[in-house]
């Protein structure tokens, strides 16, 4: 053993590699992407690492490996979840042959997604036994424990952490290389009667899977993973994951000693470990973010063998319903429950007004030029914009504003085609990105030629997958562990599937690409015009813009219309912030005084 | 011995490294250290804050109001919003140099920092105040910014490190062409 300072995704996946990992697939999605990342980092080049199209194809590609004996790993944030939901729903009557975790990073707050979903509640409905760790270095070693119970049980686990443990960084014990294992998988033996679902094995499965899931309830009682810490009093308190983290810290600030239950495996509850917190206690108060998982498993406990114990928590109003707990909101609600003075707080005088900043696109973001170009380009006629979730999610940010609608991946296509079907004389855009095209927007493209939709389908490729960090996708032509391949190309995906009109334009080249939005947007049926410019964080920023002082005339347009970080308002006239402009020229062609230049694309 | 640091700042600011060198040099001297950073879902110009733990006695990566020993503040605003965090005579160092928000432009907000600055002087007993943008240009570069606030946070006293612990950790961290220049800017006063 040894010490490193790791990200709690970092310690996640180095940890599924000193437990033997073959195989690991999975999408990028905040807070998970590290996970796979570091395999990828990690490798000895005897781990196959992949950055699959979708989460659905990477369940599925680390079922096949697990079918054929490896140690797998698929990694995906929780509304991936709901993406791999189908496969993930029948492989757990199928069960595995090697071992296959499921690794779904949950996002109380939520801080970065869509839904506020909880992996717990997904375990208890797909009937898989699911892992929650309470800190970076716990996330390390229950990594290896659910490699163990997966293969001993043959069943795929998930293993869900939350933002903040897989975004925690600890100093932890990592072992060295040579107490590490490896694992060579025996490939895959044909056997119809095993792999192959039908009703008949479905409703065996299952009678299989509840005798399972009775039997690991035992095992995960006496496993360790559920501790009950001793205390005094009659009040208990039962926390999970991060939260556990907050309840110590929490109780070491009021200088309480309550007896506290952590539940490591909330699916299938460990009832045993549960009945022995719940003896002598007549009030337990349940800490959790998300839904109240454990609350209502220890209400099903009392019920179930006569206990009198009053349950407390989400259900009760002892905490807040929705939301990230922190220490400090742990140490109110513990300190309400122990009838115990909260800390006092210094109060600070009122603070000056201070300067909100909500997400908004980079300085230099070629998403901000094609939706300048639309809103140009359809300015007084009545149109609609669907939006989809990636960075240009953030087009909806004002001065933009131009996302009228945003549900999840790839909906956008086929939410456009459906407002046209009520709104019939109002223009529909579909906005998604190149990642996002990939990942499910090709078959709602498809859905709309099928179906002859009239609607414009604007592909926003700035050739990376840029909101969570950088990822390749199959139009860059690079895999996760750097091999070139062919691109696929999103213009000939398109053609192929029946779009007749796909236009390709440079979004920094204003004038052309609203001549272009207008022309497209005319015409009947499915078009597409790909806005294809590079992420600005990825390239060379070249010499930011110069304001000609003598020329501007103060109007702000600049500042107005485009909202771009790169400019300022300085002593009440537009300036550059030059450590942030990237010269992308957008501003030079929207001024209509000719004021700005210094860049390469203004001409 | 706990010490609890909150670093504060706008995204771009380089204020994940600046954490990850306190870590790095925290370590290399045996301590226990966590951490915890909330980077918003923008790649850039959102508010960015890195609670970071030095010792054994934290039980969780983030702290609670009152409890930091150390704000470094990357911003003049964002060192007012996190405020809060900073323990009765805990020590602040922060950046005097604003960054607009595109909202501030839009609302044509008369934001200038100063006002914030005044606050700080008013509610922060130990409080050091520095023109880190200017002292970069002095270096010729605005991406030495975190290695000019970290050398300031040293010198204030509040971290169990001393320059030379967190240049070591610089050598082990960062690419070896940028090493000069960061250790230089840790000392440029």
């Amino acid at each position: 053993m040894h010490k490193e300072f790791l990200m709690g995704n970092a310690a996640i996946a180095r940890g599924a590699l000193a437990a033997g990992l073959n195989v690991i697939s999975g999408y990028p999605g905040t807070p998970s992407t590290e996970v796979l990342e570091t395999t990828a980092k990690c490798n000895d080049g005897s781990v196959y690492v992949e950055w699959s199209v979708n989460e659905k194809a990477a369940l599925e590609l680390a079922a096949g490996a697990a079918y054929s004996g490896a140690r797998t790993m698929v990694t995906m944030k929780q509304v991936g979840l709901n993406v791999a939901s189908d496969p993930l729903m029948s492989l757990a009557y199928i069960g595995v042959k090697g071992a296959m975790v499921v690794l779904v990073a949950d996002d109380p707050g939520p801080i970065s997604s869509q839904t506020e979903q909880d992996t717990r509640t997904f375990a208890a409905y797909s009937k898989l036994p699911c892992f929650d760790p309470s800190s970076v270095q716990e996330a390390y070693t229950m990594i290896g424990e659910a490699f163990e119970y997966s293969e001993k049980y043959h069943t795929p686990v998930l293993f869900r952490p939350t933002t903040r443990v897989c975004h925690g960084y600890e100093s932890i014990d990592v072992k060295d290389t040579e107490e590490c294992k490896t694992y060579e998988p025996e490939g895959f033996v044909r056997d119809p009667s095993k792999w192959v679902i039908f009703p008949k094995l479905s409703y065996n499965a299952h009678m299989k899977i509840e005798e399972r899931n009775k039997e690991l309830s035992k095992v995960f009682s006496e496993s360790g993973l559920n501790p009950v810490t001793a205390g005094e009093g009659r009040k208990g308190i039962a926390a999970h994951g991060i939260n556990f983290a907050y309840v110590s810290e929490a109780m070491k600030l009021l200088g309480a000693s309550a007896p506290v239950f952590k539940v490591g495996t909330p699916f299938p509850f460990p009832e045993e470990a549960a009945l022995e917190f719940l003896k002598g206690l007549d009030e337990v108060l349940c800490i959790e973010e998300l839904d109240p998982v454990i609350e209502r498993a220890l209400v099903y406990v009392c019920g179930k063998f006569g206990l009198k114990t009053k349950i407390c928590g989400k259900l009760t109003g002892n905490v807040k319903t929705a939301g990230e707990n922190t220490v400090g909101s742990v140490c109110e609600n513990i300190a309400a429950f122990l009838g115990l003075e909260s800390p006092e707080k210094e109060k600070l005088p009122p603070a000056p007004e201070l300067p909100v900043r909500p997400p908004v696109l980079c300085a230099g973001c070629p998403h901000r030029a094609s939706f300048y170009a639309v809103k140009q380009a359809m300015k007084g006629k009545k149109s609609v914009f669907c939006g989809d979730i990636g960075c240009y999610t953030l087009g909806n940010a004002m001065p933009l504003d131009m996302v009228d609608t945003c549900l999840c991946m790839g909906a956008g296509v086929n939410i456009a085609q459906g407002i046209k079907k009520v709104d019939k004389d109002t223009s529909c855009f579909a906005f998604v990105g190149d990642s996002t095209f990939f990942a499910s927007a090709i078959t709602g493209a498809v859905n709309a030629v099928y179906n002859q939709a009239d609607m414009t389908l604007c592909i926003l490729d700035n050739s990376t997958t840029a909101m969570t960090g950088h990822q390749p996708h199959p139009g860059t032509g690079r895999t996760m562990m750097g091999q070139v391949v062919d691109k696929v190309d999103i213009e000939a995906v398109l053609r192929g599937v029946g779009v007749e009109t796909v236009e390709t334009v440079d979004p920094l080249d204003l004038k052309k690409t609203v001549e272009t939005v207008k022309t497209t947007a005319e015409k009947k049926g499915v078009k597409a015009i790909i806005f294809r410019s590079p992420c600005a964080v990825l390239i060379k920023p070249e010499k930011p813009a110069v304001i000609d002082a003598d020329k501007c005339r103060n109007c702000k347009k600049c500042i107005n219309d485009l909202g771009c970080p790169g400019l300022v308002l300085r002593d009440g006239k537009a300036a550059v912030e030059a450590a942030l402009c990237t010269g992308c020229g957008l501003c030079a062609q929207v001024c209509p005084f000719d004021a700005i230049g210094g860049v390469s694309h203004a001409d | 011995m706990q010490t609890n640091i909150l670093i504060c700042g706008v995204g771009g600011q380089g204020i994940v490294l600046a954490s990850k060198l306190i870590a790095a040099a925290s370590m290399a001297k045996g301590l226990h250290v966590m951490s915890a950073e909330t980077i918003g879902m923008a790649q850039k110009g959102g508010s960015v804050f890195s609670f970071l733990r030095v010792g054994d006695e934290a039980e969780c990566p983030m702290f609670c109001e009152g409890s930091a020993d150390l704000l470094i503040a990357f911003e003049p605003a964002e060192a007012v919003r996190m405020l809060p965090y900073l323990k009765k005579g805990g020590k602040a160092v922060v950046n005097s140099h604003p960054i607009m928000p595109v909202t501030a432009s839009l609302k044509a907000s008369s934001y200038t920092g100063d006002e914030m600055i005044a606050y700080l002087k008013e509610n922060v007993e130990s409080l050091t105040v520095l023109d880190a943008d200017s002292l970069c240009k002095e270096l010729g570069s605005p991406k030495v910014l975190n290695m000019i606030m970290l050398g300031n946070a040293v010198r204030s006293g509040a971290l169990p490190l001393d320059i030379d612990e967190i240049e070591n950790a610089i050598k082990k961290t960062v690419k070896p062409q940028f090493a000069e220049l960061n250790s230089k800017a840790l000392r440029h006063e």
